[in-house]
């Protein structure tokens, strides 16, 4: 079988803040009336975690789920774990009305990292980065410069950036420039 | 810029996370319907400098459809509501009494 690689292949860039590739990352689209027990079953029980309030996400280390609508979450899990965790969700959500899809291979996922991190996406992104508005464990879905993208706080110094694999390239380019030495906002 | 509160996800989105929809509350007209009907439908939109209802996306977002009622001459929005629904809600057409006394579009008031 081929190997699976990410479309950034891990690449990194040292800046004020570091960005890097994480590689390959299994990512579950799931779709359904989210108050359903055997919506909220299918998702917690591959992926250890709670359900997340809405615009929150549990995702521990790198696994958990993420609200991305009133009626969708994304499963966040090992690359090699999809398969079985979508035969494991589909028994699970047999008689419920739902919509299940992988689409690991559809996106990447880039780890921003450094005391600027809060910055480098509010340069890129509408979103309000402030702490108060913006707590660890906070999943946004909105766009980064021309494209779309999601990203959730992973801890008081790290975010983690989903995008379409399509756009790899040019969010890894603006994250790069964002993050630059000598691009902070707030210089030493 | 325009920031709306998409009602669906509760984020305050500014417009270049969004698209709009166009005028809100358009009535389908189909079969049966006389020229005067189709015309009004297909054509006939209000432009308002004032109270307006439309229809956004949350595209960048949650990607849902919701609507809005705000003021086009100043920007200032009354709220945004549930894109399952006719007609404005309550709390809606509280609100833009409440700031504009006296108002109407279309058949609103
Ligand atoms: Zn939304």
């Amino acid at each position: 079988m081929s190997k699976a690689i990410s479309a950034l292949n891990g690449q990194r860039f040292e800046g004020a803040v570091t960005v890097k590739d994480l590689g390959p990352r299994g990512m579950i689209t799931l779709r359904g009336d989210l108050s359903s027990a055997a919506v909220k079953k299918a998702a917690t029980s591959v992926s250890g975690a709670e359900m997340p309030q809405a615009g929150m996400c549990t995702i521990a280390k790198d696994q958990g789920i993420a609200w991305m609508s009133p009626d969708e979450l994304l499963v966040v899990l090992p690359y090699a774990d999809v398969d079985g965790a979508i035969a494991k969700m589909g028994k699970t959500l047999k008689d419920t009305h739902h919509l299940l899809a992988d689409v690991s291979d559809a996106r990447s996922i880039i780890r921003v990292q450094g005391t600027g991190v809060r910055d480098v996406i509010a340069k890129l992104s509408p979103a309000d980065m402030r702490p108060s508005s913006f707590a660890v464990g906070t999943m946004r879905r909105t766009r980064m410069a021309q494209v779309a993208a999601a990203f959730w706080m992973r801890d008081a110094r790290t975010i983690d950036v989903i995008c379409f694999r399509s756009v790899s390239e040019y969010v890894f380019g603006i994250l790069s420039a964002a993050a630059a030495e000598g691009a902070e906002v707030y210089p030493k | 810029m325009l920031i709306l509160t998409c009602p669906y996800c509760s984020v305050a989105a500014d417009e270049t996370e969004l698209s709009a929809g166009g005028e809100a509350h358009v009535k389908r007209e189909t079969v049966g319907a006389d020229d005067a009907a189709f015309e009004q439908y297909l054509f006939q939109r209000e432009n308002p400098k004032g109270i307006h209802f439309e229809r956004w996306r949350h595209a960048a977002g949650c990607g849902k459809w919701f609507h809005a009622a705000r003021c086009t001459n100043t920007l200032e929005v009354f709220g945004t509501y549930s894109a399952q629904t006719l007609e404005p809600p309550k709390n809606i057409t509280d609100a833009i009494s409440a700031a504009r006394p006296g108002w109407t579009w279309r058949n609103f008031s």
